[in-house]
């Protein structure tokens, strides 16, 4: 369960490799991924050149790097929760509900009351996840589908259609450059180099690895789980926060659909499953993650250069997702199970 | 690990009782609460047409929660059931659209059977293929629902027949809804299906696969077959919500978590190997007969699933601790934490 292929050199303790002596690595599902979103680049780009379409060109590009910002954010926390063995279901209705609080209160407040705010709210939630499962010990799919429910009802409850308004100030996060690059992706790098930072060279992300891989051998090792996997769902929401104002800016106000009309909370953990993070946690990481996020924009982009229709991307995307993890699977068969 | 503090041994008679109703427990609890709160709030709930009626309306998530326990207890996930649901009720529709004189049997054996050649997918690239349930059926769910709208350009529509409807909204002899007897047989079969051969193998399935394997059980066969009886039963509950409501894109939206909650609330572990599929139909009892509360009470349709997510934290989160209690089993926390914990 814990056969980890990821840890990069020197890092041999992130993990409790329980099986010593593994040298074989064969290939590295970080690379895999990152292979794979060129492959599908190159292969877009040379189905739209047949179509007579440009499919490299500056603003495309840039728009692909747009549209990956906040699955990216999203599943960039998603993949620390995974990784801690959790889930989170609830992240697509606090995008909702965030994106609302902070335009509220940027209508009344300014910014960074609003940017508190929202990440405040993220804070709540998320400790409001962890302490339910690993207090309660209720299963961390159902804890938090339970949180999506109580966040759907609220927002359904307060709030009609769109509401309060973005500062034309704050919408800069959305749409200002700078050179070619939009302001957003640098947010995405920081925050995911930040949760790379923490996931790879802090204690605490060993200890996300530990919890993950064997929770019992975790704990009898002296690692704090119960505090681990709230520390990681607390982690979790404030990147969802983070989604949530970068759409805000987006939209220029709050929208009760913001979060739930891309089902980001579906397409994260399949994005991260896609960077080869094992769903039973412990194995897996941040690099991998935005990998798969590249691999479903550029998909996304090059279907909407080739005009596919948009009920037939979801077909697309389904078997992707499918074959992209049997293929991990697969490579993994031969050493791990004695048939 | 809380739980130490309140491993105290409960009285005789009380603790076999507990013992006997097994990890399902909390649910017959709510369960019985939930009745005796609409028998105060509305005294006419327990006519017997009422009750019919109740029963009707719970019927399609019940099938949902019995197809979705045999997955769920043998270590696996269906997210895919609603899609199939939705799929089902369109390509009925379509099925009606190119065929009028088709005769009602024959459209229900195809959408049964098509729901199972659904499940058999997902259950050949689960077991074949190694991928996690979560994410084969996940893709399912994208395919099914892109397909369907892909194939009617957006907007399904048609109308289904009379006699396709009887089976959601019909009543035999004037007084019995068609879809409680298919419940009731569809729960009886269920039963007896966990009491025989296959029942076992797939509860050892769930409980350890190497254990299972060892003692010749062939696994493989079991999950896909559970599956495959999941997606039959999606299939039914799509021929009952078609009749029911009609042909919608969202026919059948929600029912997958809906169906995963109820088995849960059941008092089946996710990871497979414990619960009764009794508990998982009295969960999904409760779950309806929640709604038709908060319904009844006047709560508005927006704070119904408020109240209905804290109600399924709190219960699971109680069958927790009283789980923990009964056994005594701390050590097996770290299985029921991760949902893919016994596939691996």
């Amino acid at each position: 369960m814990t056969g980890d292929l990821l840890t990069a050199p020197g890092e041999k303790s992130a993990a409790p490799a329980p099986r010593p002596g593994r040298r074989l690595r064969l290939t590295d599902p970080v690379t895999g991924v990152w292979l794979a979103a060129l492959a599908v680049t190159l292969l877009g780009w040379a189905v739209v050149a047949a179509q007579g379409g440009q499919f490299l060109t500056t603003t495309n590009v840039v728009a692909v790097l747009q549209n990956s910002v906040a699955l990216g954010l999203v599943a960039v926390g998603q993949s620390m929760v995974i990784l801690t063995g959790s889930l989170d279901l609830s992240v697509a209705y606090l995008i909702s509900l965030g994106t609302l609080v902070a335009a509220q209160t940027m209508q009344s407040g300014g910014v960074l009351l609003a940017v508190l705010a929202t990440l405040a709210l993220s804070v709540a939630v998320g400790l409001a996840n962890g302490l339910i499962v690993a207090g309660l010990k209720v299963n961390a799919f159902i804890a938090t589908l339970g949180t999506a429910f109580i966040l759907r009802g609220w927002i359904e409850d307060q709030y009609t259609g769109p509401a309060g308004q973005v500062t034309a100030g704050f919408q800069r996060l959305g749409y200002d450059r700078i050179g070619p690059v939009p302001v957003s992706v640098f947010l995405l790098l920081a925050v995911a180099g930040a949760a790379w930072f923490l996931t790879r060279r802090t204690r605490l992300g060993h200890h996300l690895y530990a919890t993950g891989g064997d929770e019992h051998a975790a704990r009898l090792s002296g690692v704090r789980t119960r505090r681990t996997v709230v520390v990681a769902h607390v982690l979790c929401s404030l990147c969802v926060g983070a989604a949530a104002l970068f759409l805000a800016a987006r939209l220029g106000a709050g929208a009760p659909w913001a979060g739930t009309e891309a089902r980001y909370d579906l397409e994260s953990i399949a994005a991260v499953v896609l960077g080869g993070t094992a769903l039973a946690g412990g194995r897996g990481g941040v690099a991998g993650t935005l990998g798969g996020v590249l691999v479903l924009a550029v998909l996304d982009s090059v279907f909407n250069q080739l005009a596919v229709d948009p009920f037939f991307k979801n077909v697309v995307r389904g078997v992707v997702i499918i074959a992209a993890v049997a293929l991990y699977a697969r490579r993994r068969t031969p050493r791990r199970r004695t048939a | 690990m809380s739980t130490a503090a309140t491993a105290r041994p409960a009285p005789g008679t009380g603790r076999r009782l507990l013992t006997a109703l097994g990890t399902a427990t909390p649910v017959y609890v709510l369960l019985a609460t939930v009745l005796i709160a609409l028998a105060l709030t509305d005294p006419g709930f327990y006519e017997a047409d009422r009750l019919l009626a109740f029963v009707k309306r719970a019927a399609p998530l019940v099938i949902l929660a019995t197809g979705q326990y045999l997955v769920i207890v043998c270590g696996e996930f269906d997210l895919s059931v609603g899609a199939i649901v939705t799929a089902g009720v369109v390509v009925a529709a379509q099925l009606y659209a190119s065929f009028p004189a088709l005769h009602w049997l024959v459209a229900t054996l195809v959408l049964l059977a098509a729901g199972g050649a659904a499940g058999l997918v997902s259950g050949l690239v689960t077991t074949r293929l190694r991928v996690p349930s979560f994410i084969t059926t996940l893709g399912m769910m994208l395919i099914l629902e892109g397909a369907v709208f892909f194939w009617t350009g957006g907007s399904p529509q048609g109308a289904l027949p009379a006699a396709f409807r009887a089976l959601g909204r019909g009543t035999a002899f004037g007084w019995l809804p068609w879809a409680v007897p298919v419940c009731l047989a569809v729960g009886v079969g269920a039963y007896l299906l966990m009491r025989a051969d296959f029942g076992r193998t797939l509860l050892a399935t769930g409980d350890s696969e190497r254990a299972a394997h060892l003692s010749g059980v062939r696994v493989t066969r079991v999950r896909v077959t559970a599956f495959v009886l999941s997606g039959v039963a999606a299939g039914l509950a799509a021929v009952l919500v078609g009749g029911f409501s009609g042909v919608s894109a969202q026919a059948g939206q929600g029912y997958e978590f809906e169906a995963i909650t109820a088995v849960v609330l059941g008092g089946v572990l996710l990871g497979g190997g414990r619960g009764s599929v009794v508990g998982a139909m009295a969960g999904a009892f409760s779950l309806q007969a929640l709604f038709t509360l908060l319904n009844l009470r006047g709560v508005s349709g927006a704070l119904e699933s408020t109240v209905q997510g804290v109600i399924v934290i709190a219960a699971v989160g109680l069958g927790a601790a009283d789980y923990s209690r009964l056994r005594r089993r701390r050590t097996r926390s770290p299985d029921t934490r991760s949902p893919e914990g016994t596939t691996r």
